[in-house]
């Protein structure tokens, strides 16, 4: 038992050496990388933030509207921002909608490409599959500490956090929607005289698409359910206020933001779910 | 002239190949070889030529191989060995040796499709399904619509054109399906149990109307099916297969009267005979007929007056019987009674029984304007009774 103890394997060791080794190598890369999505993220903040709060949901509300021709939604979305505004916090609400926005767009660019490439080569998804698992079961405030070291504070090493915890939904979704396309509809589509690539465009995404619309919206619930640790790293947004109020014992601030955060939750799903849902059916 | 010919295919699932090939030529059974190397067969020496204009059914049961040989037809299957001809203009193209671009043109110009599952695409319109192939042929949008409008006109679906498939019945979907291929204006239209997955009454709608089609646009169909009667209806010509080999080749009536084997015989026993058979397989010859002189006795009451094999009338108790002379246009029920039908000796069993309901008497069969033969009632039953095709057997 002493001599198990006593050979300690340096697993941590090696992992501390290879980020150092990654910032002395490719600091370069990561800066750049650091300084192009904060810009990104915060001129998007700042471009919603220079509108009146009530255009801002009125854009919202037509959206909203286009999509689901839904009056109760509208009504909901109404009052949860008009809440939002009544509490405070309309500013951090933009910062984390546009947080969330951002990450799912990233996962979903990323994601959906390797879901593809996956489902047609099946030895692709057995090495996939373990790292997936890898990426969504390891406790995310362990490699809060190599991005917070990689990217520096602020919105940058959230951002990338959330979507090494958000990504898998989009590949595994985008994977089971290609590879689960009726065998028929494949044959169809070579029988009419499809390329691989007209296959893909014309049918296999098509396909899938009620898979890929799910995993979009699985991807927005998972990116907004990294709010506050993202805000332990610096990410401004709904996660500051709950951060602040655990550390002076606040509860009546942290009871809002939290509020707050509930309420853009239901009406992310709620606005996500339905197309998909109607796709479905 | 042969549109699609196939000569000594072999179709094997499996990647050992060179050990599976040497086996076939060996002999060893479809069990043997999956049991050794682990390969199925899925078609094994196949040889078929299909013409201009033809029908031919693959019939077999399930795993006899005749979907697997269809879709070697238009590269679905990968052909092991054997050569899969396909008529491109005034060239023949291998289909087993063709590269993609080749492949794709034979697909997009050649050979279309018709599914068992239908195989529709559920976010299409039923009007954007027929044209999916049109859009494969690289046709512009507003000339495929268009077209793909006229094709649904044709199977009377034209009212559906902006409903997506799953809002219409098996039977209308199974149109679209037809639809779809009908459009690629291909000469070879593969259809792969088109009608199995729907009810026998809708089944057999949408066998007329095939035909219907057929008469029309005179295509090259190469159809699987496992019912023998839908094969006998359709078919010009009826592969029928089991285990990976085609065990019997021929013309429906050929297959019915005689069948190859005892599993061919097994199929047959199950069909009806009234849309198979005609009168000179069903008939009692001439020459087995008491005869003196110039009259051929048919009954105690009743005989013919035949001169060099001429009919020169129909005697009865009375004397001479009113004929008359039937073609498909004859109605029937205008014929007065009493009258002795004398038909070609191709008439089918369907029409000579409709005569038979009518008259009292035997039907008299000519052939090349020489009395060949009569229908009498005992020539019906033994037909019914499905006695026909154990003749040759029974006789050997």
């Amino acid at each position: 038992m002493n001599w198990l103890t006593d050979n300690k394997i340096p697993l941590g060791a090696w992992m501390e050496n290879f980020v150092d080794w990654l910032v002395t190598a490719a600091s370069g890369f990561f800066d750049l990388v650091s300084i192009t999505l904060e810009t990104m993220i915060i001129t998007m903040v700042d471009a919603i933030d220079a509108l009146h709060p009530f255009a801002v949901i009125a854009i919202i509300l037509v959206g909203v509207w286009f999509l689901h021709r839904s009056l109760g939604l509208l009504v909901f979305i109404t009052a949860a921002l008009l809440l939002i505004i009544n509490m405070g916090y309309w500013v951090e609400t933009i910062q984390t909608l546009v947080l969330v926005v951002s990450a799912t767009a990233i996962s979903v660019l990323i994601g959906v490409p390797i879901g593809i490439a996956a489902a047609h080569r099946p030895w692709l998804y057995t090495i996939l599959r373990p790292i997936l698992d890898l990426m969504q079961t390891i406790p995310t405030f362990v490699y809060l500490i190599p991005t917070l070291i990689l990217f520096g504070l602020g919105y940058v090493p959230g951002l990338i956090s959330t979507i090494i915890f958000a990504i898998a939904a989009p590949i595994r979704l985008t994977y089971l929607g290609v590879s689960k396309v009726p065998s028929e509809l494949i044959e169809a589509g070579l029988a009419f005289g499809c390329t691989k690539s007209k296959l893909l465009y014309k049918v296999e995404l098509p396909a899938a698409m009620p898979n890929i619309m799910a995993g979009v919206t699985q991807c927005i619930m998972l990116s907004l359910s990294m709010v506050v640790i993202a805000a332990l790293v610096g990410a401004d947004g709904l996660g500051k206020p709950v951060v602040r109020a655990l550390n002076t014992v606040n509860i009546s601030q942290g009871f809002e933001a939290g509020i707050a955060i509930v309420l853009v939750a239901i009406m992310l799903d709620r606005i996500c779910k339905s197309p998909s849902a109607k796709k479905e059916g | 002239m042969a549109v699609v010919t196939i000569e000594n295919v072999d179709i094997v699932f499996g990647d050992n190949l060179a050990q599976t090939l040497p086996l076939m030529d060996k002999g060893h059974t479809r069990d043997d070889i999956i049991g050794m190397t682990g390969d199925v067969v899925g078609v094994q020496n196949a040889n078929i030529e299909v013409n201009e204009g033809e029908i031919c059914v693959l019939m077999g049961l399930s795993g006899s191989g005749k979907s697997t040989l269809l879709r070697a037809i238009n590269g679905l299957n990968k052909i092991a060995r054997g050569r899969c001809l396909v008529r491109d203009g005034d060239t023949m193209v291998d289909i087993a040796e063709c590269d993609e671009t080749k492949l794709r043109h034979m697909r997009t110009h050649r050979v279309s499709m018709v599914f068992q599952s239908f195989a529709l695409m559920p976010w299409l319109t039923v009007l954007e399904n027929v044209a999916f192939g049109l859009e494969m042929q690289g046709m512009p949008k507003t000339e495929r619509l268009i077209k793909a409008r006229e094709q649904l006109k044709m199977v009377s679906l034209d009212q559906w054109a902006d409903k997506k498939p799953d809002e219409l019945s098996g039977g209308m979907r199974q149109r679209v399906g037809l639809a779809r291929a009908f459009a690629m204006d291909t000469d070879v239209l593969l259809m792969d149990e088109p009608f199995s997955a729907l009810d026998p009454l809708i089944r057999s709608q949408l066998q007329d109307e095939l035909i219907e089609l057929q008469k029309r646009l005179n295509k090259t169909i190469i159809f699987v099916s496992h019912d023998l009667d839908e094969a006998l209806k359709i078919g010009t010509k009826i592969a029928i297969m089991e285990s990976a080999k085609i065990i019997q080749e021929d013309a429906p009536e050929q297959i019915v009267l005689n069948p190859a084997t005892e599993y061919v015989e097994k199929f047959v026993a199950h069909t009806n005979p009234l849309n198979v058979l005609r009168g000179n397989s069903l008939m009692t010859h001439i020459k087995e007929l008491a005869s003196t002189d110039d009259k051929v006795v048919i009954d105690d009451s009743t005989w013919l007056e035949i001169k060099e094999g001429k009919l020169i009338s129909v005697q009865g108790a009375q004397g001479e019987l009113p004929v008359v002379r039937w073609t498909s246009d004859t109605v029937i029920e205008d014929v007065a009674e009493n009258t002795v039908f004398i038909a070609p000796s191709s008439i089918a069993m369907r029409d000579a029984v409709e005569i038979r309901y009518h008259s009292n008497h035997v039907i008299v069969l000519e052939k090349n304007e020489q009395c060949v033969g009569i229908l009498t009632d005992h020539n019906f039953y033994h037909a019914l009774l499905g006695k026909h095709f154990g003749r040759d057997t029974e006789a050997a």
